[in-house]
């Protein structure tokens, strides 16, 4: 059997400073200027599999995607797409893949949404009558249909989004590659475009779709498998259910308190506290602390610091470890945090 | 090799068809992009008049102020185009396509040919009608053949110009378009070459335009004293030599800067 993706041992590197690097995170770039944006990286796809790859700003996820898609090439190692080298024979790896990003602008805004999706696949020699019918069926299932006429100048962002959806499955790829499909979507929307992607990959045994997202819970809920992915490194790679339960703590807790005023949390000087994240609720007169422990024991400590310090727990609970759990055992920091930084 | 070919005509086509129907969607360009190059060419009509030049000079300016169309066309919509639609992201959906880059050029030409013809007819039939341009036509056939060459090789140029942009940004841009007004001037648009000295008007004929327009205006007024820089048949041959060294360099320029592109990883925007 062919991997539908298999990587080995892909490294990447980009060369030269400019301004805009000095704002990526420091650690992915060495003494020389260079940024290592992937590094020993060995993946396998198979088909028929919904593949996610999570990590934060600057991992590499897109770099990754880029060397799938033929647009970049690999400074050492190989990647295959259908056994296919994508250095030595990109044509032939370009008559299988089709590729969709989060925010895209592609098209002209004075075409309209059915004449958008037709010119696309004009380049894959998509007959005009298959475009037609394939649009048809995919604009019913996504809600296009009314927006078929109109500009694509017109367009609202997740109207768009879903166009672009179209425009990426309408040639019929075997392997798609979308890129934070649901960036920037409402809630409703992303639901929709992650359930038609969903669709779109059981519908067929040959098909495969890697998904890069920031999201956890749209890879725990939509992948099969999911790499976890930082600083141009694969740390784990299994599906959702195996990372929660072989990285993820058992100790997480819930904890509302009065709303805390005085930065930080009355917790960050305990031992048995290994993170905490903080969510003020100004409105509600609330601070909700997400506490992950060493142990289950910690909880005793937990409270006991509380009333040391005259904050009243006003709930307690404890969590189901989440992929977040694990990404955060794995990368050691969120993404929320590593995204500050990002910027 | 047949369905390549078949995707490669379908691509030419859905890239021509954005140019094609913008053409009679957004009307408001046909104002301004007839408006605009008729002043010019009345401003110097009427200068000509004035100096009481000889009435075939209203002629060539008007003749020139049709060509002007196409030299805009290549500098404002394909050198830069790739650039721009590397921003708008369409860029690297082309070059993920089963498609050879050459028919995506060839599209943008095609399309772009196609809506520049309207805008050069509307400004030689106003031109001509205002200002009672008589033509006196040697050879259809050669003005035809002469016109079409010129056509493939200043496309040609264009398409060479858009590989070459396709690593740069807005640097680039600028620098075509600093370049416009003295390739007007240079390259005769509104002066019979000759009268800049032979030097400039070699340098000139570098430009494909040069040479199409000189040997146009001999064959649209082959009665009166044209001032050619060249004998008709020798510019045709330059011009056919300039077609495919365009071409050809276009092609290499293409390949070349793609791969270059994905090398240093510059084909697409960082950002994403
Ligand atoms: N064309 C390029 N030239 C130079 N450096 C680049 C280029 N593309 C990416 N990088 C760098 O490589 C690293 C990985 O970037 P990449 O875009 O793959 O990350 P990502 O995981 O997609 O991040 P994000 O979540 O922000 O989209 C970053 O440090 C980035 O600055
Ligand atoms: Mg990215």
């Amino acid at each position: 059997m062919n991997w539908a993706i298999e990587t080995q041992n892909l490294r990447r590197v980009f060369r030269g400073g400019t301004v805009r690097r000095l704002w990526r995170r420091k650690s992915a770039q060495n003494g020389n200027g260079e940024t290592v944006a992937l590094d020993a990286v060995d993946l396998q796809v198979k088909p028929g599999e919904l593949f996610g790859l999570l990590g934060p700003n600057g991992a590499g996820k897109t770099t990754l995607l880029k060397i799938l898609s033929t647009l970049l090439l690999p400074t050492s190692g190989t990647a295959t797409v259908d056994g296919i080298d994508v250095a030595k024979d990109p044509e032939r790896v370009r008559k299988r893949i089709n590729m969709v990003s989060g925010g895209e602008h592609s098209g002209f805004g004075i075409l309209t949404v059915r004449e958008t999706i037709w010119m696309f696949a004009q380049f894959y020699g998509v007959p005009g009558r298959v475009v037609r019918e394939r649009a048809d069926r995919m604009m019913d299932i996504l809600g296009l249909t009314e927006f078929a006429e109109t500009k694509v100048s017109k367009l609202s962002t997740g109207t768009r989004q879903k166009m672009n959806i179209i425009r990426g499955f309408v040639s019929a790829p075997r392997i798609l590659y979308l890129d934070e499909p649901t960036l920037g979507l409402d809630v409703a929307v992303a639901r929709e475009v992650r359930s038609f992607v969903r669709a779109w990959v059981d519908e067929h045994p040959e098909r495969s779709i890697i998904l890069t997202t920031h999201y956890m819970a749209e890879a725990d809920s939509l992948c099969d498998r999911v790499a976890i992915i930082d600083r141009g490194r694969v740390r784990a790679c299994d599906t959702p259910a195996n990372l929660k339960r072989d990285w993820a703590p058992e100790c997480v807790y819930r904890i509302e308190i009065p709303l805390w005023t005085q930065g930080g949390h009355p917790l960050d000087d305990l031992d048995v506290v290994r993170s905490a994240d903080v969510e003020h609720h100004g409105d509600r007169g609330r601070t909700n602390l997400r506490v992950i422990l060493e142990n289950g024991d910690g909880i005793g400590a937990v409270t006991e610091r509380l009333s040391q310090r005259g904050v009243a727990a006003l709930s307690v609970s404890r969590l189901e470890p989440t992929l977040e759990d694990a990404f955060l055992n794995l990368v050691g920091h969120g993404l929320a945090a590593s995204e500050e930084k990002g910027r | 090799m047949k369905t390549d070919l078949n995707t490669n005509l379908r691509a030419i086509w859905g890239r021509a068809y954005v140019r094609v129907v913008g053409a009679n969607r957004e009307l408001s360009w046909l104002f301004f992009e007839v408006t605009l190059p008729l002043l010019a060419v009345f401003a110097f009509a009427l200068i000509y008049r004035g100096l009481h030049a000889p009435e075939q000079y209203i002629g060539f300016v008007v003749v020139s102020g049709a060509m002007v169309a196409f030299w805009q066309n290549i500098l404002w919509a394909m050198a830069a185009q790739f650039y721009w639609e590397k921003e708008m992201g369409n860029l690297e959906l082309y070059l993920i396509a089963p498609v050879s880059r050459m028919a995506i050029l060839l599209g943008m030409a095609v399309g772009g040919l196609f809506m520049t013809a309207i805008r050069a007819a509307a400004i030689l039939i106003i031109g001509s009608w205002i200002f009672g341009v008589h033509y006196d036509v040697g050879s259809w056939l050669m003005l035809l053949v002469v016109f079409w060459v010129t056509m493939g090789a200043l496309y040609g140029l264009g398409m060479l110009s858009s590989s070459l942009f396709m690593l740069y940004g807005r640097e680039a841009w600028h620098t075509a378009n600093l370049f416009q007004e003295p390739v007007y001037f240079i390259s005769g648009f509104y002066f019979p070459v000759r009268s800049l000295g032979s030097g400039v008007a070699m340098a000139a004929s570098l430009l494909p335009l040069t040479l199409g327009l000189d040997a146009i205006r001999q064959l649209l007024f082959s009665g009166g004293p044209v001032n050619p820089l060249l004998p008709v048949r020798t510019e045709l041959v330059l011009l056919v030599i300039a077609m495919v060294l365009f071409n050809w360099a276009a092609l290499k320029a293409l390949t070349y800067m793609e791969r270059l592109g994905k090398m240093t990883g510059r084909l697409t925007l960082k950002s994403q």
